[in-house]
């Protein structure tokens, strides 16, 4: 396993008091918590601090980290053996297990052997998962593949990782920030607790075409002024299939045409819009005869389109 | 390693108890009912005592419970900061759909 440098993550001194290691902490949850930060690779930040903090702030625990001497972040490492004092004698297999697991594990070991407290029912470790889906997956539903090493205990409390992969199903209509739960797939439970859920966080990867709010998608439709002026028949593209859209004479540009039910699909049946919104394009080049008849146009029409800011 | 195929339960299916959201979000029925008292979380139906809660609430429920744990807060810190973080998720919400409005 690679070894942890709690002190350095946490940006104190080993002998660093008790309240200095919370408010080093507090600063440092307040710049990645993950519920309040914008910060890139906050939540992976938030979560090396908090297994810092978990260690360093339970003196048994920083007891036993301490012992285990100076080591460099990331240096390969390997428990003592009297480590497995802290299992009562049983001797803990290493491989595979993550450095966290040796101070989960002493927090595991007193419950099962009862020393801090009545030992009673704990719920499983619930599990949050980020499940960015494509627009076309929200519309169909979809399935995802999920690998997961949750944590179990065994009856001396050292923990293992289970490695896990979990096939889950997306419902269709499932839209940004919606949370969906996976209930039991967690960790498991001890001492008859019940397992912990695993929670899918889903958001819209960005679509190429449409633009998302809610259940409505925003697209954007380009015609020539003269498909506008005259109206004309265009194929839409659409979740479903292309269809055909009736561009009804003097269409305005950043006019929107709502396409009903064309959006993504209600959890209870309907479904949002389509709102294709104009906007008008002219050709980067002229043909000759293009050119004459704009002209003939400009002369021709007496239209003043800035009339209202005279 | 194993491998198992679930049915994600949606927001709208689930409807929990308050003692179930209790459980699930790891806070105290005394803790959920000041949450409701404060007007951060809301009951989908029932009258007090026979409360139900959708899956919105559970989310709400468990950060708040985070927010607790995390930054050890005491519940009034944990209230207005859930207030506020509703309203700038309205805000982003309204943000996004007006620059979906918005041709590119």
């Amino acid at each position: 396993m690679k070894f942890k440098d709690y002190y350095a993550i946490l940006g104190v001194e080993r002998g660093a008091t008790a309240d200095a290691i919370k408010d080093a902490y507090r600063k440092l949850a307040r710049k990645y918590h993950p519920d309040v930060s914008r910060e890139a690779n906050a939540e992976a930040r938030f979560k090396e601090v908090a297994e810092a903090y978990a260690t360093l702030k339970d003196p048994e625990k920083r007891a036993a980290y301490d012992q285990l001497g100076r080591h460099g972040s990331g240096e390969d490492f390997r428990p003592p053996p009297e480590w497995s004092t802290h299992f009562g004698g049983a001797a803990p297999a290493f491989d595979g297990m993550d450095f966290a697991d040796l101070f989960a594990g002493l927090a595991g070991h007193r419950r099962s052997a009862g020393r801090q407290g009545p030992a009673g029912p704990m719920r499983g470790q619930d599990y949050e998962v980020a499940v960015p889906i494509t627009v076309e997956e929200s519309f169909r539903g979809t399935e995802v593949s999920l690998d997961l090493a949750t944590t179990e205990f065994d009856e001396h409390g050292m923990p293992r990782r289970v490695p896990r992969n979990l096939k889950a199903r997306i419902p269709k209509g499932a839209t940004e920030g919606q949370v969906l739960r996976l209930p039991g797939q967690g960790g498991n439970g001890l001492q008859g607790g019940r397992d912990g859920d695993v929670y899918l966080n889903i958001s819209l990867r960005p679509h190429r075409l449409y633009r998302v709010s809610g259940r409505d998608l925003y697209l954007d439709l380009p015609l020539t002024p003269w498909e506008a002026a005259l109206g004309a028949s265009v194929e839409i593209p659409t979740l479903a299939g292309a269809v055909d859209l009736k561009v009804p004479a003097g269409t305005r540009g950043g006019q929107q045409m709502r396409l009903a039910g064309r959006g993504l699909p209600m959890p209870k049946g309907g479904a949002g819009d389509l709102y294709a919104i104009v906007q008008f394009v002219m050709p980067l080049e002229l043909t000759e005869r293009e050119r004459e008849l704009l002209k003939e146009l400009a002369t021709a029409s007496t239209f003043n389109p800035r009339r209202q800011l005279a | 390693m194993t491998s198992e195929r679930h049915e994600a339960a949606s927001p709208d299916d689930d409807r929990l108890r308050i003692s179930e959201l209790a459980d699930l979000a790891g806070l105290s029925e005394a803790e959920l009912i000041a949450l409701v008292d404060c007007g951060v979380l809301a009951p989908a139906e029932g009258l007090p005592g026979q409360w139900v809660f959708g899956l919105r609430s559970l989310t709400v429920a468990r950060t708040a419970r985070r927010l607790r744990e995390e930054f050890e807060l005491e519940p009034h810190g944990v209230a207005l900061l859930l207030g506020f973080m509703a309203r700038i998720r309205r805000l982003e919400e309204e943000l996004r759909e007006l620059q979906a409005r918005l041709p590119r």
